[in-house]
């Protein structure tokens, strides 16, 4: 592995983010929409048990949604860079295919968790309490998805070459992946077909992840789906397939 | 040892043979012009030899290293300049040389001094805080040239470096193009359509339909299409065609009240027939053979049909730049 390259990846996304004022912008509109407009909305229907409101209910869906966009969008770059040239520029250099996807999974996982952790400063606005060690599970559970899903985007990167595939992509897999992960209903609550659809999509375990950390104690419909524990290792293992399988539909050859 | 070893090289896409069973050897520092119509298997070749492509069958080298086996000591002792551009537009100059470096691996105490280096070498170290959207085309090459010698590679490839650029960033770039060998220690081997640009090479083999259809230096090539060829109008053709004659031993050719006299060298010749012939003399004119010629005599077809603005003759071009700055 090639430490010089991963470095030179992620150095390169952080300074286009820093750059890139309106997707900084879209990245924290996009939640805070959600939270408020749509979230305050549903409260209004939906009152879910246990004195909680829907708007806090959907909040780690929301911090999930966050991460799925900005993780998505920053491994989607690779099929821009493929346009216009720049891919080959890392594709012909001494460096590992491993090395590649690791540093642009970084590359995202940078980006991804620090917009998570702007979203996640809004807690006290929607009156949850979060203690400290609570915020370093949240952290550290955004690191760990932002990861998987950035390398979940580099896998779907590998198989288009044009922009013109980014709206299929948006919209035919990153919304589908969205409403289907327990992010805006409880995954215990769907029709059969849907929560099987729901329970092989690796945001799911992320976010119910992010309600084991948020909701602890939480009992009822509104509760976690699984364990911390089995979320984790969900996301632990396709993390490293997802890993693997990339790297080699790099390596391969014309 | 050459520096580029490639033996028997195949490349197939499906029914579609794009390198077709091409050898060839490049001496280290010298500078290999690979020239060819669109479409002849440039890239192609490139590709492999930059182990970006595997090859059907045959085998190609690089420093020694087997380009299908070692791909990463290939890679290392290369550099690429694509046919299209590989620059990230939305960073500086500087940090696109600073990730090139970084991404081979070259020692963080040095990457400074190299990329001054290279930004100076091209003339581009005062633009090297500008987004490189801003750049112009030749600017960008100019940048890719820099970009690929960071890593002080062996060998440079440059796949149609001056495609699409005005005569004057053109014969900029082959400014520096051919400085380089000496400068830095750099084998150079490129791909052009562009005629006249080969002249500038050591050495050139002529690529159509995957085959290599003649190789050898720019002289060679050329002696095989005749020598040069003198015309000249004068007050009296008859009387002038005798003094040649006299002169020279050549039979002069009389067209359109014109004289042709081909000889293998033209200009050494010209003075000499001023001399001769005096006043009699109303204008001369110089014709060499181009490689455009041996190709046309070779595949009779002209390599391309496109104007190259008065680009005649590269040499001179970049001789009268460099007189300017
Ligand atoms: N990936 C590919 N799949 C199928 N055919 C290909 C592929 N790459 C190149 N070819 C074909 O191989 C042949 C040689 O192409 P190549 O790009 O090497 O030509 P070239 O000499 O570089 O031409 P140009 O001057 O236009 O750059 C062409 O007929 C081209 O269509
Ligand atoms: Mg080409």
């Amino acid at each position: 592995m090639e430490f010089n390259a991963i470095y030179v990846l992620v150095a390169r996304e952080f300074k286009k983010f820093i750059r890139e004022r309106s997707r900084l912008v879209s990245a924290i509109a996009r939640p805070l929409i959600w939270l408020f407009l749509v979230g305050a909305g549903m409260s209004r229907l939906v009152s879910p048990a246990g004195g909680m409101s829907y708007t806090q209910f959907i909040f780690p869906g929301i911090l999930g949604m966050t991460i799925l966009f900005s993780s998505i969008f920053s491994s989607i770059s690779i099929i821009w860079d493929k346009e216009f040239g720049f891919f080959r520029e890392i594709l012909a250099a001494p460096v590992s295919r491993l090395s590649i996807v690791i540093g642009k999974g970084l590359s995202g996982t940078v980006v991804s968790t620090i917009q998570a952790v702007i979203v996640l400063l809004l807690f006290p606005v929607l009156g949850l309490n979060l203690g400290l060690l609570q915020i370093i599970e949240v952290l550290i559970i955004a690191i760990a998805l932002s990861f998987c899903i950035s390398t979940f985007g580099i896998l779907l990167a590998t198989f288009y070459d044009s922009y013109e595939s980014f709206s299929v992509i948006m919209n035919f897999i990153v919304m589908p992946m969205f409403f289907l992960s327990g992010a805006m209903y409880p995954v215990k609550l769907l029709p059969k077909p849907l929560a099987i659809a729901t329970k092989l999509n690796p945001l799911t375990y992320g976010i119910d992840a992010l309600k084991n950390a948020i909701f602890p104690v939480e009992e009822g419909p509104m509760s976690a789906d699984f364990s911390l524990a089995t979320d984790m290792a969900v996301i632990l293992i396709l993390s490293i397939a997802f890993v693997v399988i990339a790297a080699r539909l790099f390596e391969r050859k014309k | 040892m050459p520096i580029i070893k490639v033996e028997n090289l195949v490349k197939s896409y499906g029914n579609l043979t794009a390198v077709d069973g091409i050898s060839f050897e490049v001496e280290e520092g010298t500078i290999f012009g690979f020239l060819g119509p669109n479409g002849a298997g440039k890239t192609t070749t490139i590709n492999v030899l930059c182990t970006l492509i595997s090859a059907t069958s045959g085998k190609a080298f690089i420093d020694g290293f087997d380009c299908a086996k070692e791909p990463s000591k290939v890679r290392k002792s290369i550099g690429i300049v694509f046919q299209d551009t590989t620059l990230d537009k939305d960073l500086t100059a500087y940090e696109n040389l600073v990730f090139h470096a970084y991404l081979y691996g070259v020692k963080k105490s040095e990457i400074k001094t190299r990329v001054h280096d290279a930004l100076n070498f091209v003339e581009l170290y005062e633009r090297k805080d500008d987004l490189v959207k801003k750049y112009s085309g030749g600017m960008k090459r100019r940048l890719e040239v820099a970009r690929g010698l960071i890593h002080r590679p062996r060998v440079l490839f440059l796949d149609e470096p001056t495609l699409g650029l005005d005569p004057q960033s053109r014969a900029n770039l082959w400014g520096f193009i051919t400085e380089m060998p000496k400068k830095h220690n750099v084998t150079i081997f490129m791909t052009t359509h562009y005629m006249e640009e080969a002249e500038v090479c050591d050495k050139i083999a002529i690529i159509d339909n995957g085959k290599i259809i003649v190789e050898g230096s720019p002289e060679e090539l050329k002696k095989t299409v005749g020598g040069d060829v003198v015309s000249l109008r004068t007050r009296d053709n008859n009387w002038s065609r005798q003094e040649i004659k006299k002169m020279f031993g050549i039979d002069a050719e009389e067209k359109d009240g014109e004289l042709y006299l081909t000889t293998g060298k033209g200009d050494a010749c010209i003075p000499e027939l001023i001399r001769g012939l005096g006043d009699m003399v109303l204008s001369v004119k110089l014709q060499r053979p181009t490689i455009n010629d041996v190709f046309l005599k070779l595949t009779g077809k002209a390599i391309r049909v496109e104007d190259v603005s008065g680009m005649s003759n590269i040499k001179e071009e970049v001789r009268a730049y460099r007189r300017r700055h």
